[in-house]
């Protein structure tokens, strides 16, 4: 704003223009503050442990990143731990999309006995915190035997009020009543209305949705810490945090290195869907 | 279940008309099963879990024997239990350290984003990465910036010449760097919901406030702010119900510095959440009776607070 109003009144172009890097000084400094940690992990991952515990501290990065990744890769299953970690991420997604989207479709344009009563108990949910069912939920799955499985990951996650509120709300406007209405005297039936006319619709949305789940189930951590018992066939938060466990006072080079590379699938992740992400976030809070 | 919506009942043609009278469940069965497998997981993972919590919470179990009823005993213990007022404590200082400087660096950075028109999904990108990144990781690199004896923060101390401080070894310490830890993963996120709240204020108003001589504190005040309460509101409640349940970044944090367990919060268990608490008593102690209480007693807190927090915020916008 003030910007535009600058530029039409030349008097005040000066004052504006002070005014206006001033600001962007000042945001350029809360980026830097964002970024600050990944600089100091990258800076970590390139040193020993004799040279992080000297003073002064190093600012700038070191030569001994590839000592360290060997040594992390000897200390814990780095790929076989991502590898789950890809595995539960990648499965609950896809459930999610799919079972959410259906319901999502179900809540937006149809009618039936019980929908609002239905659709109430959905809003319930969403406030039940976890730890409420966290026991019940690690017996019931000891008694099922998945307990130390992926399954005790994948299966409780694998559709979720929020996503159907969400892409609900999305799929009401997104959908044209009149699209449904047409397809419906070509004849289509429930699923292939679903499939071939909601679904090309709402992609951006499943996007968000998609992308929301992967980080949300790739960080996740309290459970899995719970759940995995098998300390040889954990997530790769998991391992990460056996690591800091176990080395985390000793090599810290080796320690950060593990958290430096947890966090680039994530990055490469987030850097393909980041438009979609803030751009959605924003308008669900306004909604 | 797919396979069984393959072949829907000739029916589905007529699911707008509802003049044809039907057998009800005939008729809307394909939309039943479409939205049933999240009500079905709901039931087996949240709603049996959640009323056998509360039956738990009323025996004595360890998991494995049998269970022994204990009637009210456990929720008697717990309004006795010093370490979970403890805990309480721990988890409602962390937040509002957190939570204060948060909204404000976060209101701070969404207007000065609104008014900057150049890098602006630049600027958003950079905020909201801290956001996506795995508590984990964060709070390992976290753990080394505070650390007493090469810790970054002690080392630039040192050169202004101030005496180190063991920050993960001191109540307070403890407290400052996970609430920092938790300030510098949500500012951005918060911000960018800020802005989007921003943007749907009209420009008009802001062109209305200046013709009538507003300065920009005064605009702030008296139109940004009032006009951004419904966002503000939202940003609050979810970060009580968040922060209130934090786990993760003490955990991590803290799990080197206490010889008794890894949910243990630090030395005097002065980083110990109500969420951290909960673990140490159910998979720690193996105490599933008491850590159902527990689980209950957090939820009460959780839900008065939040109500208070929305209370608080609601009044004043009748002012």
């Amino acid at each position: 704003m003030a910007f535009l109003q600058g530029t039409r009144r030349p008097k005040a172009i000066r004052g504006t223009r002070k005014r206006g890097i001033a600001l962007h000084v000042s945001l350029i400094l809360g980026v830097l503050l964002s970024a600050f940690p990944f600089y100091w992990a990258v800076i970590m991952s390139t040193h020993t442990s004799s040279e992080i515990f000297s003073y002064p501290p190093k600012l700038l990065p070191g030569t001994h990143f590839l000592e360290n990744v060997r040594s992390l890769f000897d200390n814990i299953d780095f790929f076989g731990s991502m590898f789950n970690s890809v595995l539960v991420a990648g499965s609950v997604t896809f459930l999610v999309l799919f079972f959410d989207s259906l319901a999502a479709f179900v809540f937006a344009k149809f009618q039936f006995p019980g929908k609002n009563v239905l659709f109430a108990l959905l809003m319930v949910i969403f406030m039940v915190p976890a730890q409420l069912a966290a026991i019940p939920q690690f017996v019931i799955m000891a008694k099922l035997g998945w307990i130390g499985s992926m399954t005790a990951l994948i299966v409780p996650a694998a559709a979720n009020a929020f996503g159907i509120f969400w892409m609900r709300q999305y799929m009401k406007s997104a959908i044209h009543d009149e699209l449904l209405d047409a397809s419906r005297i070509d004849g289509a039936n429930f699923l292939r209305q679903y499939w071939h006319v909601a679904l090309p619709v709402v992609r951006p949305g499943l996007a968000f949705l998609g992308i929301f789940t992967f980080m949300g189930q790739w960080n996740d951590y309290a459970w899995p810490l719970i759940a995995l018992t098998n300390p040889n066939n954990v997530t790769l938060q998991v391992a990460l945090s056996q690591l800091n466990g176990t080395h985390g006072t000793t090599d810290y080079g080796m320690v950060m290195t593990g958290a430096l590379l947890a966090l680039v699938p994530l990055l490469i992740v987030f850097a393909v869907g980041a438009k979609q992400i803030i751009g959605d976030l924003g308008k669900g809070a306004i909604r | 279940m797919a396979t069984a919506l393959d072949k829907p009942p000739a029916a589905v043609d007529s699911s707008s008309a509802s003049s044809r009278p039907k057998n009800g469940f005939r008729k809307y069965w394909h939309l039943y099963a479409a939205i049933s497998p999240f009500y079905l997981l709901f039931l087996c993972f949240g709603l049996i879990p959640v009323g056998f919590s509360f039956y738990l919470s009323l025996h004595r179990w360890d998991g494995l024997g049998s269970m022994e009823w204990a009637g009210l005993s456990q929720y008697k213990y717990l309004l006795s239990d010093t370490d979970f007022w403890n805990s309480i404590g721990n988890t409602l200082i962390i937040w509002a350290l957190a939570t204060f400087p948060m909204i404000f660096l976060a209101m701070i950075t969404a207007v000065m984003l609104n008014s900057a028109v150049r890098f602006k999904n630049v600027y958003r990108f950079a905020y909201f990465l801290p956001n996506v990144t795995s508590v984990v990781a964060i709070a390992i690199v976290f753990g080394s910036v505070f650390s007493t004896n090469f810790g970054l923060v002690n080392a630039l101390l040192q050169a202004v010449g101030i005496d180190q401080i063991a920050w993960l070894n001191t109540p307070w310490g403890i407290k400052i760097a996970i609430a920092t830890l938790m300030t510098w993963q949500w500012t951005g996120y918060n911000a960018i919901i800020f802005l989007a709240g921003l943007q749907t204020i009209p420009s008009e108003v802001y062109e209305a406030a200046r013709m009538d001589g507003a300065g920009p504190v005064q605009t702030f005040f008296r139109i940004t702010l009032p006009m951004m309460r419904p966002v503000l509101l939202f940003v609050l409640v979810i970060s009580t119900v968040t922060g209130l349940q934090s786990f993760s970044e003490p955990q991590v944090l803290l799990q080197n510095t206490s010889n008794d367990s890894t949910f243990a919060g630090g030395p005097g268990h002065s980083g110990q959440t109500m969420v951290l608490y909960f673990f140490q008593q159910t998979f720690d102690n193996n105490d599933f009776g008491y850590g159902a209480a527990v689980a209950w007693g957090i939820f009460l807190v959780v839900i008065i607070f939040s109500i208070v927090n929305w209370r608080l915020v609601q009044r004043r916008g009748e002012d």
